[in-house]
């Protein structure tokens, strides 16, 4: 599989990275020897094989609808870069 | 060319778990800024999410009572993306296998309206605007809340038969009991997918997302205005963008939203923190058997059992708290012609002075039922009651104290009435010849001169009689 | 005191609940280990010196009333569990100075038996690296060899209980990273079965794989921490209703019966011939003691890397998007915008093994990838967990090589990823399947260790630490202290 400088650019964005022009090139050859080599897959037959998310047959792990008193607060926020007295704070991004 | 308008909808509809869908805080609405947030729903690091069973209890309900097919395998899945409203940048949902798909609605009419498919995530949290400083402030106490997403197929033509899908979704869901379905409060949510095509065209066209509509009112106008600015367009030979617009209630219009980014791309995969969820038969019998009484059969009873009219039963069950008032009234002894009376004239009307939902009318039924027995008694008249009714409502006072406070007890005393249909003939004598000369307008003329000089606190029959008798005596 | 540093950490409960030692003597000589040996190994992204002797003060007036064979032990946590109020920062700068507002499941429950802890271990960011180099506070050293790496991600894990800093360690384990430093630093470790202990606060790197687990001396040491930290937790709701608490009160060392299987691919191409000739030798003393070993065929492990890191790197790009600069942790200090404020925070606070893998799992994830990669990963880990149910139908454990070798030197291992990501070759398949697995000093090589490791069938734990303390009962390796002649 070939990786582009476009693809680089594509998945970058998609995870809010930004890799300097110099970087691109070498990103994009190390992600294609690494994708290559991920490419082993296709020579095992899955056809039919139930895709397996989770390890264990585990299911059903509910917890009852009653209420636990939330966070203090000041203690959810005390490690926000930008805040005040009751909100975490971001340039604007509401329309 | 006639044209063809095609709808579908995605409902996003807050259920009512005492606790969020992946963390134990209250979902209670309102709140000072995230005071209803812990590690989980903040999306701190090494926090876990487990689901709450009523989350799944509800969604499963609602599935059934839309008709649709239980998923006995279901799962969650992460849809990434980033945004302020979502702490963890991913949002849980369900795209793989949503819990519920194929279902049906009668909208009436004869129409039906395909379900595609009902699936469970979490809400995100709310974003507020500071002018002053020109950044945005985030609170995440809405972030968690349980979220039934409800997508029907392309099945509308008509802004009416979506309003009348709306309202039988509503009614559905409360009577079940999963949600509130407050549009105030945004607990019912709708985004309006639409296109148009030639009359008689199989074709679908390009769609446009509609989104922040938040009344019923907002949705029928966006869909009037939207159809007809696609219309345009194709008539004049442009083309519909696939876009998301948004509704602005001030102008009256939709406009496109700025474009995110990048394309959406939201790499949904398998939550591998949450376990599969698997139903079995047994479970999903018991939540059909649990399945309470709909509006539909409350409509049929309330024929049956009382006797109203088809009419009014449809707008009292037309709303489940609406329903259960009239029930609670009828309870305490009103009869339930007198009840349904009370409810279809002077409670809808003050309900709709207050753009309010039946749900947060702070009159209680003991009040009303009061009310409605001291007419009955006689010691109110129906007017003077309206008085009363409208004086407690918003507080639901009490109202034997506002009667007494105010002296509107009827007068009982027929003597009373006497001395003022007596001073009434005397004061208007030009009136009691005027009806003796056949003008019958004056005998109304002469029972208002008698009410006035009583404060209308009398019977109106009472004076009625009086004023015949006497017209007849002399 | 620096007999004590050589005690196992029973051997030092023991001792601490005889009366022997007290619980501020033992952590005052931890410390004082580390005060020495820290500057040139930097085990330690935080050190709690203060707080641990408060602690073992507090500690000392239940001693009699201690119900853990732990109780007063001094030990240290990887950076990426979290411990309340104390720094937990994944060895990462994006989450700066980030102090959690809570305890991890297996934190609390370290508490609960009365263990000091005295600090926390340096790693790779994010647990993302074999070398514990890429962590943003410098890499740690290997005690046995301070050019050498420790190995990673738990590298300051191995490094700090090789070198008699902690009687043990919490690490985590997504591929390796207990097991691959363990065997470089010539100490225990074991990754329990998937779903064991609970992930309550443990900082994700990839939620199916991850798994908390002990670094010791000993299997012993190892079964008690287990014995501790292991049983279902309410927050977790991938944690097993498993019963716990039993492992140590089942170590008897007969092995007689045992059928350990060899996968013979487990011994090919890229194998040292130092480290395959050690596990070899390992299999022998094994079948002294009475176990019957045979080597089997095991074709799929071929496709154990790239399964591992599509599922590994696509859960990391998800699980490690919440680090935005908005909510904790550090952000940029310019920005335009709020693309702005997302793009330089995570661009300038992650370190580049991270974006790479951050970028790699974008990929497999993405539009018109997902079924190629992810969905094709999930289908062979299918098949992989399949042939391990086989695979234990004829034996009770299996027997592989921890790395293909020893540790290498610093800044060999960076500069070629796949290289790299290669390595992790015979610890992927035990995370894939979910299964317990140990490694164990069984030799060394130009003085530095070689590890052998040891797979179980899910909640096989007792078996594979009774052939782990059966191994150690008629072995010294894991008694040799980089600092000189064992003493015993």
């Amino acid at each position: 599989m070939k990786i582009t400088e476009e693809l680089v650019d594509y998945v970058s964005t998609l995870s809010r990275l930004r890799l300097p022009q110099e970087e691109k090139a070498k990103m994009a050859g190390e992600l294609e020897q690494i994708v290559t080599y991920m490419d082993t897959l296709n020579t095992l037959d899955t056809d039919g094989v139930e895709p397996m998310s989770h390890t264990f047959p585990l299911k059903n792990v509910l917890r009852a609808d009653e209420v636990v008193p939330s966070a203090d607060r000041e203690v959810l926020l005390s490690g926000a870069p930008d805040r005040d007295e009751e909100t975490f704070r971001v340039p604007k991004a509401v329309e | 060319m006639t044209w063809e308008t095609v709808i579908g909808l995605e409902t996003h509809v807050e259920l009512s778990t005492a606790t969020k869908i992946f963390c134990s805080c209250t979902t209670a609405f309102g709140g000072a800024p995230n005071t209803h947030c812990c590690p989980v729903c903040t999306g701190m690091p090494g926090a876990l999410p487990v689901l709450n069973e009523k989350v799944l209890e509800f969604a499963v309900k609602a599935g059934l009572a839309l008709g649709c097919e239980i998923t006995k395998k279901s799962r969650f899945d992460r849809k990434n993306y980033f945004y302020p409203d979502l702490p963890k940048a991913y949002q849980i949902s369900q795209l793989y296998l949503p819990i519920a798909r194929n279902g049906r609605v009668d909208i009436g009419g004869g129409k039906t309206v395909g379900i595609h498919e009902l699936h469970m995530e979490e809400d995100a949290g709310k974003l507020v605007h500071d002018p002053w400083t020109d950044q945005t402030c985030c609170d995440y106490n809405r972030c968690g809340v349980p979220l039934i997403e409800i997508v029907t197929e392309p099945d509308f033509r008509t802004a009416e038969e979506v309003i009348a899908y709306l309202e039988q979704l509503r009614s559905t869901l409360q009577y079940l009991g999963v949600s509130d379905c407050k549009m105030q409060e945004g607990s019912l949510r709708c985004d309006v997918n639409l296109s148009v095509r030639p009359a008689g065209s199989t074709e679908l066209g390009t769609r446009t997302e509609m989104k922040n509509l938040n009344s019923f009112k907002a949705i029928s106008r966006a869909i009037q205005y939207e159809s007809r600015r696609q219309i345009e367009l194709l008539e004049e030979g442009k083309r519909v963008v696939q876009e998301t617009r948004r509704w602005d209630e001030n102008k009256d219009a939709t406009y496109a939203m700025r474009s995110k980014e990048n394309a959406q791309d939201y790499r949904y995969f398998p939550d591998p923190d949450l376990p599969p969820v698997e139903l079995s038969q047994e479970y999903l019998y018991r939540l059909l058997a649990a399945q309470p009484e709909m509006a539909p059969a409350r409509m049929e009873r309330y024929q049956r059992q009382f006797g109203l009219p088809a009419y009014d039963t449809e707008m009292i069950t037309s709303q489940k708290a609406l329903s259960d008032f009239f029930e609670a009234v009828v309870d305490l002894g009103a009869p339930a012609k007198q009840a349904s009376n009370w409810i279809m004239g002077e409670v809808l009307r003050a309900l709709s002075a207050r753009g309010m939902e039946a749900a947060d009318m702070p009159l209680s039924p003991a009040t009303l039922a009061r009310l409605i027995a001291l007419v009955a008694e006689g010691r109110l008249n129906r007017n003077t009651a309206v008085t009363v009714f409208e004086a407690v409502f918003d507080s639901d006072g009490d109202v034997d104290a506002y009667v007494a406070e105010h002296g509107l007890e009827q007068i009982q005393d027929g003597s009373l009435v006497e001395a003022a249909v007596d001073k009434a003939f005397a004061d208007n004598p030009k009136s009691v010849a005027d009806y003796r000369a056949g003008k019958e307008k004056a005998f109304g003329f002469l029972v208002g001169q008698v009410m006035r000089q009583l404060k209308g606190k009398a019977d109106p029959k009472a004076v009625n009689e009086a004023v015949r008798r006497k017209l007849t005596e002399q | 005191m620096k007999e004590l540093l050589e005690l196992s950490a029973l051997e030092l409960g023991a001792a601490i609940r005889a009366g022997d030692v007290s619980i501020a003597e033992a952590t005052q000589t931890a410390l004082d280990a580390m005060a020495e040996r820290e500057p040139s190994l930097n085990c330690f992204i935080t050190a709690a010196g203060e707080q641990a002797m408060a602690r073992a003060q507090a500690l000392q007036a239940g001693v009699k009333e201690a119900k853990s064979p732990l109780y007063g032990v001094p030990m240290a946590i990887k950076d990426n569990i979290c411990t309340k109020g104390v720094k937990t920062c994944c060895a990462s700068k994006i989450l700066g100075d980030f102090a959690p507002p809570y305890d991890a499941a297996v934190t609390e429950r370290m508490a609960e038996a009365g263990a000091v802890s005295l600090g926390k271990l340096n790693m790779d960011e994010f647990a993302m690296g074999s070398t514990t180099e890429t962590s943003f506070y410098g890499p740690t050293r290997n005690p046995w060899d301070t050019s050498r790496v420790p190995g990673g991600s738990s590298g300051g894990a191995a490094a700090a209980v090789a070198a008699r800093a902690c009687w043990f360690a919490l690490g985590s384990d997504t591929g390796g990273s207990i097991r691959q430093p363990a065997s470089f630093c010539g100490v225990t470790g074991i990754k329990p079965t998937y779903g064991s202990v609970s992930r309550y606060g443990l900082i994700a790197y990839a939620s199916s794989l991850d798994q908390i687990g002990p670094l010791a001396r000993t299997a012993a040491d190892c079964a008690a921490v287990l014995d501790a930290i292991q049983g279902r937790d309410r927050r977790d709701a991938t944690s097993l209703d498993v019963p716990a608490g039993s492992l140590l009160s089942r170590l008897t060392g007969d092995i007689r019966g045992m059928k350990i299987g060899l996968p013979s691919q487990c011994f090919g191409e890229g194998l040292e011939p130092q480290v395959a000739d050690a596990v070899k030798a390992t299999a022998a003393v094994l079948e002294a003691r009475g176990a019957r070993v045979e080597t089997f065929s095991f074709p799929l492990m071929k496709y154990m890397v790239p399964t591992y890191y599509i599922i590994a790197c696509a859960e990391a790009s998800s699980n490690l998007s919440r680090y935005d600069g908005v909510k904790y942790g550090w952000r940029a200090p310019e920005y335009e915008d709020l693309t702005d404020l997302y793009c330089r925070t995570r661009t300038e606070g992650f370190g580049s093994e991270v974006k790479r893998r951050i970028l790699l799992g974008t990929f497999v994830l993405s539009s018109g990838y997902y079924d190629a990669y992810y969905k094709k990963a999930l289908q062979v880990k299918a098949l992989i967990k399949e042939a391990f149910d086989r695979a234990f139908e004829q034996y009770d454990l299996l027997l592989t090589p921890v790395s293909p070798t020893t540790a290498p030197k610093l800044g060999e291992s960076l500069s070629e990823a796949l290289k790299m990501y290669l390595s992790d070759i015979y610890t992927v398949p035990a995370n894939l399947a979910g299964l317990p697995a140990l490694s164990m000093p069984c030799g060394f090589d130009g003085g530095v260790p070689i590890g052998a490791q040891l797979i179980g069938p899910a909640l096989g734990e007792a078996a594979v630490l009774n052939a782990a303390h059966a191994f150690q009962l008629d072995t010294d390796y894991h008694r040799r202290s980089p600092y000189g002649k064992e003493v015993k």
